[in-house]
């Protein structure tokens, strides 16, 4: 009985996941509602941890509860120590869980709620989730080490050094891409720039109080930062409509860019308690909630979905982005569904606190499951917006014009319905002054969350508050990241050049770190500047950059845990890391091909640049550039664009011949080829022998 | 305060600190009592800055945070 009944439970959950799938697939016409979208999502990831997960854990990695983990061999208090799974988790979670799941679902909604939805699903229980899980405990077995560590002495120096470029480059279009996504957020709109500036000094208050008046005191400091946010959000409103005050705080994205661009460099040269450390605090424990709060809002508001399953963008000529169902969709959305940056953070802090082997599965996988869930509540909110307002919100202004009424007209016309009323009446309720082009995913999401949470709180009239409140927490963790990330690039610049120079790997010599940082503010600065004034719209343009290059990191994630399984004598069970490498490869490379070479100027880098070039030759202005200027804007940005994406094409292609070498070598020996640190729990303390 | 409501009190807290970079003091100094008697112990003060410099420091400097 005791074997029967948990088999019996699968089978209804397996049996009520087929029924949601049933009604959110093929539902046309009328609205559902989300909590169908919710319960197919987590049939799914129950039914893929408890038995993909387990089939992973068991036979393809043998994960042994009694090899002694890093953080028990090691212990030391401090870096390594044995932690509870369910608080590990929370860590883990809190460093996985970023903008990249709620931007890219946004987006992909261009498409309908469909597409998305069953790539998050299938890409998280097959890619993602199998990255994030092999790399953690690859890296457990190995001291901890990290994915450029493991990439140098499993493949080898050149594969590493390779890898460690692509690396750079990865982090200079993120952080361009997620600056650009609070620019578009705060543009115009002295509300949201006042509460994101307010959090400056609320960060330097916090800074102080924790290092000078109250060391350590990480609860009331995140107290005092919390009323100090609250405080800055209502008095944002004040603010913005005080005429004396409002156009101090309304920017356009420019003069923001460069503001960002400058505050970052900052940020990541002064002392990190005084400023990195306790926006750190903040935001984390602000993400982390309003994520909480925004599944009990979907949970009880039971909102309705009233995007199409499928819109006719699927063809590739949405205003969203460019590019058509395969290979782009994958591309947009990458964090959510399998996301490279994961893999650093499998194989940074997580491994050395890992208490047993086998709890890996729960930390990695369920880790990688609750993302996707993550991602799917932004496909949610996203979705609860009218079409019409959605696509107002998120088309490039090259595209639909700048008045509501020309918008209203334009969007229309492809068939979702709107009235200019309708779009100049958001704006009134969110307390902004349009919501027209304010692409980038963050307005989109925080006008759908902002329904969720007026819907369970406070009514119709907290729109505004809660609008800014979402904008808030978004641009919150996003500028934390743009900080934390300038420093660490400027540590990548220093380390690469440190090759040619060695003086200059010093991270201590402070002259050093602001030289490194610089260059890092500068590199990512550059595209960020460029993509504000593109006219094209820097989303349209850089996003499917950045998606292109964070699937490119899993990639070589995946050939580097493929090719560790062959090194291990396990390649009857290659194929589960095997499939989701080759599936990104494709779409990468077929990505990155086209990017580069399509004939369609609207997705290739190539006949874009020489359709512009041709036009101005001739003197002639093509839309959406309204000037010669322009014109030759659009084709230097083009042949930029070509650049990075032709480096990225370089370095895949590069890792893919690395791991098939690597491969065959390891085919070629009939030994274990690969090198453990194998930790014998009942050895005491601080032993281990190689392999 | 029932036992169990106090276990869950006490990961709550050990979670929101982990999730910032800071690991268990308790742990931290009964590690120190057991394997390194007599060796010094920082305060709660000194341990805190060094958890802080070890999370953004220069010397292993990684990624702590994603996308």
């Amino acid at each position: 009985m005791t074997r029967v009944l948990p088999k019996l439970g699968w089978f209804v959950v397996a049996a009520v996941g087929a029924v949601a799938f049933g009604v959110v697939g093929l539902s046309r016409g009328e609205t559902i509602s989300a909590l169908w979208l919710v319960t197919a999502a987590v049939c799914t990831f129950l039914i893929a941890f408890r038995f993909y997960g387990l089939y992973i854990a068991e036979k393809v990695l043998g994960t042994d509860a009694g090899r002694a983990t890093p953080a028990v061999r090691l212990n030391d208090g401090l870096d390594y120590v044995p932690t509870n799974k369910y608080v590990l988790f929370g860590h883990h979670f809190a460093a996985i869980a970023g903008a990249g799941p709620l931007v890219g679902p946004v987006l992909a909604a261009q498409m309908g709620y469909l597409p998305g939805t069953l790539w998050i699903l299938a890409g998280v229980v097959f890619a993602g989730g199998v990255q994030d899980f092999v790399v953690l405990l690859l890296s457990t077995r190995r001291d901890g080490r990290s994915v450029g560590d493991m990439i140098r002495s499993e493949i080898g120096p050149l594969a590493g050094a390779v890898a460690s470029i692509g690396l750079l480059l990865i982090m200079i279009i993120l952080l361009a891409v997620l600056a650009m996504v609070v620019v578009k957020a705060l543009a115009a709109s002295p509300w949201g720039t006042f509460t994101v500036a307010a959090t400056i000094p609320t960060a330097l208050i916090m800074g102080v109080y924790v290092r000078f008046v109250r060391p350590g005191k990480v609860a009331e400091m995140s107290a005092i930062g919390v009323v100090l946010l609250a405080a800055a959000l209502f008095y944002g409103q004040i603010v913005s409509e005080s005429p004396t005050m409002a156009p101090l705080f309304t920017l356009d994205g420019v003069s923001l860019a460069y503001m960002l661009i400058i505050y970052g460099f900052v940020a990541s040269v002064l002392p990190v308690w005084l400023l990195l450390a306790p926006r750190d605090y903040l935001s984390t424990f602000l993400k982390v909630g309003t994520i909480l709060a925004l599944a009990i809002g979907i949970l009880l508001v039971q909102p309705q979905l009233k995007m199409p399953a499928l819109t006719k963008f699927i063809d590739g000529t949405g205003p969203v982005f460019a590019g058509g169902l395969f290979p782009f969709l994958f591309i947009t959305i990458a964090c959510g569904a399998v996301s490279g940056f994961h893999a650093l953070i499998a194989s940074g802090t997580t491994p050395k606190m890992l208490e047993n082997e086998t709890q890996a599965r729960f930390i990695g996988y369920g880790g990688m499951l609750m993302e996707a869930g993550v991602a799917v509540m932004a496909m949610i909110a996203a979705s609860v917006l009218e079409p019409g307002v959605y696509f107002a919100m998120n088309s490039p202004a090259g595209v639909i014009g700048g008045d509501a009424v020309q918008a209203a007209q334009t969007v229309s016309g492809w068939g979702f319905v709107v009235t200019p009323d309708t779009l100049t009446q958001i704006a009134h309720d969110i307390g902004e002054s349009s919501i027209l082009s304010r692409t980038g995913g963050a307005p989109t999401l925080a006008v759908g969350m902002a329904s969720i949470f007026q819907g369970f709180l406070g009514g119709p009239e907290s729109m505004a508050l809660w609008y800014h409140f979402a904008i808030l927490f978004e641009a919150l963790f996003i500028l934390t990241t743009v900080d934390a990330g300038t420093r660490v690039a400027g540590f990548m610049i220093q380390d690469l050049v440190g090759m040619a120079v060695p003086s200059f790997r010093q991270t201590r010599s402070w002259v050093n770190n602001v030289i490194g940082s610089a260059v890092a503010a500068a590199a990512w600065g550059y595209f960020l500047v460029v993509g504000v004034t593109d006219p094209l719209g820097g989303i349209y343009t850089l996003w499917p950059l950045f998606g292109i290059a964070n699937q490119m990191l899993a990639g070589v994630a995946l050939v580097l845990c493929s090719v560790i399984l062959f090194k291990m004598k396990r390649q009857r069970y290659a194929w589960v890391t095997l499939l989701p490498t080759v599936w990104l490869l494709v779409c990468t490379v077929t990505a990155g091909f086209q990017k580069v070479f399509d004939a369609r100027p609207a997705i290739g880098f190539l006949a874009q640049s020489r359709k512009f070039a041709a036009a101005l030759a001739d003197g002639k202005v093509l839309g959406p550039a309204k000037s010669l200027d322009q014109m030759a804007q659009v084709v230097f940005n083009a042949k930029v664009d070509l650049v990075m994406t032709s480096l990225f094409l370089v370095v895949v292609i590069s890792m893919i011949v690395f791991g098939v070498l690597a491969v065959r070598k390891a085919l070629a020996s009939p030994n274990v080829t690969t090198h453990e640190v194998i930790g014998l729990a009942d050895e005491g303390q601080a032993h281990a022998r190689p392999a | 305060m029932p036992a169990r409501l106090k276990t869950l009190l006490t990961r709550l807290r050990q979670a929101a600190n982990l999730m910032v970079g800071l690991p268990d003091y308790r742990t931290y100094v009964q590690h120190r009592q057991t394997h390194h008697p007599g060796e010094p112990i920082m305060t709660y003060a000194a341990f805190f800055r060094n958890r802080q410099a070890a999370r953004y420091g220069g010397d292993n400097a990684r990624i702590s945070r994603c996308c």
